[in-house]
């Protein structure tokens, strides 16, 4: 993979987001769902993108308990949107496996119990082709 | 050809660092009819002024121009000090190469070319630079003050005390504005109508000043020192004169389930009303809207009661105009509508209130007595959860993007309060920070966490859900211990933002000041002149030009008295010069000068002229000097070029134009 600071450019550029903004009043994390399955907590999604340590963000927990509810994207004040950053940290996982979609035949086997049904459902809207 | 010195200032490193303030003086003594050129460290200092005035009289300057700052920070500066040099101030020309060149640009070399292109147009403008004039104009010894708040209140006092008639224009019924709906003040807790209301009296009696409450600024015209002003006085369908304030007409109205605006909608009024007991005039106003006589014309139980038969159904709106030397915009503000935050359930739940709405809870005369309860049920509440910045610090388009400045006292104030009355009361404040700068604010603060166990919380609340037993489920962020709260609470209060009031749009418009993208009114100039507008004769004071406190408010309003009372005290008004003259040989009298002039000071007269031996009587445009205020949009406009302005004639833009091109 990149270095950091490669790919921590590459998130902004595929979000859109500039990190920057983040007043860090934490309402994301106040607005989450699945808060208490992440390790790497919403608002906490921003300083690891600005510190550009990328590889923890796209090997923590959260990154696949992320539902795309887009609650913290529909909130924040400060128009940061940290879903929006996971989205893309998802974005380049995906990417360096070799392909930016998922076909229906993969998903049998990426089921697992704990997957809420949501987040299948928001990850085919985003990566189908 | 005038005999030119060009004056070259580094404002420090300001321009210094970026122009080649040297090479600018080598390329100026090349120009035509520059005799003189220097550089200095700070031309606008005393040595600088110096410098210019030492120049004039021993090369005998006619005419100067300064590379600086913009003519709006220094031009009055050199005008005044080639003034003293014996020069005429008017053949001071500025070439702004700070704002316009060296803080814009990067590359030495080329603001460094851009500069001597900028001292090049001044240059060929000062060659045709024309000695001028100023007029005089009267100042009306009267100052208006638009808005009855605290901040309206305490300027008016203070020019009224300074001798000086003042008129307050206010909205609504009666004096007071918002801190009449406050109950306590931080950081002392005084009570707030306890420290108003004598001031609403004072106001009142004070032999300087006249009362226009339920009355709009309908028209604005003329000028600093010399402005005319239509008032409409609202008609409030009781005679003035009459009424003894008794009150008979209110507790007889049968119209009573209209939301009160003082108690902000939590309790009802009659539709014949005074908006609170303390109110200043004590006359009531019938709100025709709501009035069943005005209605459907049956009904009049109010003029039936009235005793002082004060009661007017045909009263009439009445237009009041009168002269002022000053304006003093004092408009206030207004909480931001909370329905773009659905997420906070203001609109599903009576018991999420504003902290306004808790304010009139908290206070004795407001729709619970003073007790603090929910509205929903009339139970008082165990659990308290106060959610700061709601729409302040927003980037997005539901808020504002400023901090409001006072919420986080205020919070604290209302946490205390609640904490010193009911114990019992668990108080938590999600907060983001905690912002306190001021005397004794900090400390207050502390208090309310030391003293008072109020719990703060750092983070924002994410949503509150209204649950099916009446409570409310909060969840939010705590962002010290990395955690996500649920917390069943009976009563949420919203910080919410603070706007200006929106009517100052209006006004702001008709008095031609200028304002900014939140609303609020723009300064003449940030640190140096706060409480000043940048347009003349206009002052500014209490949050429509910036949120503020009560003391910050009264501190600006006595400041912007001050302003007034310095404009009211000079008997005359040096006018500005540079106005429109209208070439009587070439005018057409087509009245396209007159369309396009602000200020209406374009008429037109019937004159004989000798045009070339042909002497006819031909219809030909004159400016009336006092009201020119050399916008210039007549010179742009006249088909026939005979509009031009002094000071900023067409072949002097031309010349500068020809200088930076070609």
């Amino acid at each position: 993979m990149a270095t950091g600071n490669k790919q921590a450019e590459l998130i902004k550029e595929i979000s859109g987001v500039n990190p920057l903004k983040c007043m860090k009043c934490g309402k994301c994390s106040a607005s989450c769902p699945s808060y208490n399955e992440m390790d790497i907590k919403p608002h906490q999604f921003v300083s690891y993108v600005v510190n550009e340590d990328i590889e923890s963000l796209v090997n923590s927990k959260s990154l696949w308990k992320c539902l795309s509810c887009f609650a913290c994207v529909e909130r924040c004040p400060r128009d940061v949107k940290p879903g929006k950053l996971i989205d893309a940290a998802r974005q380049l996982v995906v990417r360096e496996r070799g392909g930016d979609y998922l076909s229906p035949n993969e998903i049998p086997e990426l089921l697992d119990p704990d997957t809420p049904q949501q987040l299948l459902v928001s990850a085919f809207r985003r990566y189908r082709r | 050809m005038q005999r030119i010195g060009v004056f070259v200032c580094h404002c420090g490193t300001n321009i210094a660092a970026t122009v080649d303030v040297k090479k600018v003086v080598e390329m100026a003594l090349a120009e035509p009819g520059v005799v003189h050129a220097e550089d200095y460290q700070y031309m606008c200092s005393e040595v600088g002024q110096e410098k210019i005035q030492n120049a004039i009289r021993e090369k005998n300057l006619g005419g100067v121009v300064v590379c600086s700052c913009s003519p709006r920070m220094h031009e009055t500066t050199f005008r005044n000090a080639a003034q003293k040099a014996g020069l005429n101030p008017y053949m001071v020309e500025i070439a702004n190469i700070r704002e316009h060149c060296s803080w814009i640009h990067k590359d030495v070399k080329e603001a460094t070319e851009k500069a001597v292109i900028l001292m090049r147009a001044a240059v060929a403008k000062v060659n045709l630079n024309t000695p001028l004039k100023a007029g005089e104009s009267r100042v009306t010894k009267r100052a208006l003050v638009i808005g009855g708040g605290i901040a309206g209140i305490q300027t008016a006092l203070d020019i009224a005390e300074a001798g000086y008639p003042v008129d307050i224009v206010e909205k609504t019924p009666s004096i007071g504005g918002r801190m009449s709906q406050l109950d306590k003040t931080f950081p002392t807790l005084d009570c707030s109508s306890c420290i108003l209301t004598p001031k609403m009296v004072d106001a009142s009696a004070h032999p300087n000043i006249t009362l226009y409450t339920y009355s709009e600024v309908e028209k604005v015209s003329g000028f600093v020192g010399d402005f005319t002003v239509d008032i409409r006085k609202k008609a409030r369908s009781v005679d003035m004169s009459k009424c003894t304030g008794c009150g008979v007409c209110q507790e007889k109205c049968p119209s009573k389930k209209i939301p009160s605006e003082f108690n902000r909608g939590l309790s009802n009024r009659t539709a014949i009303y005074t908006p609170f007991a303390q109110a200043i005039p004590n006359v009531p106003v019938i709100d025709r809207e709501n009035c069943i006589k005005f209605k459907t014309g049956k009904c009049g139980v109010c003029s039936k009661v009235c005793q002082a038969g004060a009661i007017d159904y045909n009263q009439k709106d009445e237009i009041i105009t009168e002269k002022y030397g000053a304006i003093v915009v004092a408009t206030g503000f207004d909480m931001i509508k909370l329905d773009k935050y659905d997420e906070y359930a203001y609109s599903q739940s009576k018991d999420v209130i504003t902290s306004l709405e808790l304010e009139r809870i908290m206070n004795a005369a407001g729709p619970t007595s003073g007790h603090l309860e929910r509205l929903s049920d009339g139970k008082a509440p165990k659990e308290i959860v106060f959610i700061q910045c709601v729409g302040s610090r927003c980037a997005d388009d539901r808020g504002k993007s400023y901090c409001s400045k006072i919420c986080c006292m205020y919070t604290a104030k209302h946490a205390m309060l609640i904490r010193d009355k009911y114990p019992d009361v668990n108080v938590t404040v999600f907060y983001i920070d905690v912002r306190t700068p001021g005397k004794n604010f900090d400390e207050f603060y502390r208090r309310a966490v030391e003293e008072y166990g109020v719990n703060y919380i750092k983070g924002q609340v994410g949503k509150v859900i209204p649950q099916p037993n009446g409570k409310l489920l909060v969840q939010g962020a705590d962002l010290i211990d990395n955690k996500q709260i649920l917390k069943e609470a009976d009563m949420v209060v919203l910080a919410a933002a603070i706007e200006p009031n929106p009517d100052v749009r209006k006004i702001a418009t008709m008095l031609t000041a200028s304002i900014d993208t939140n609303n609020f009114l723009t300064e003449a100039h940030a640190k140096l002149r706060p409480v000043e507008s940048p347009t003349a004769g206009i002052f500014l004071s209490g949050v429509c030009q910036g949120p503020k406190d009560i003391p910050e408010t009264v501190s600006q309003a006595g400041a912007a008295a001050v302003k007034a009372i310095g404009l009211l005290a000079k008997d005359k008004l040096l006018t500005n010069p540079c106005t429109a003259h209208s070439d009587e040989l070439l005018s057409n009298g087509c009245s396209q000068c007159a369309h396009v002039c602000p200020y209406g000071a374009i008429t037109y007269e019937e004159r004989q002229v000798n045009d070339h031996g042909i002497r006819e009587v031909r219809r030909i445009a004159v400016v009336n000097d006092a009201l020119c205020q050399g916008c210039g949009a007549c010179t742009v406009t006249c088909p026939s070029g005979a509009m031009d302005l002094q000071g900023f004639s067409n072949r002097q833009i031309q010349a500068e134009v020809d200088a930076i091109c070609l």
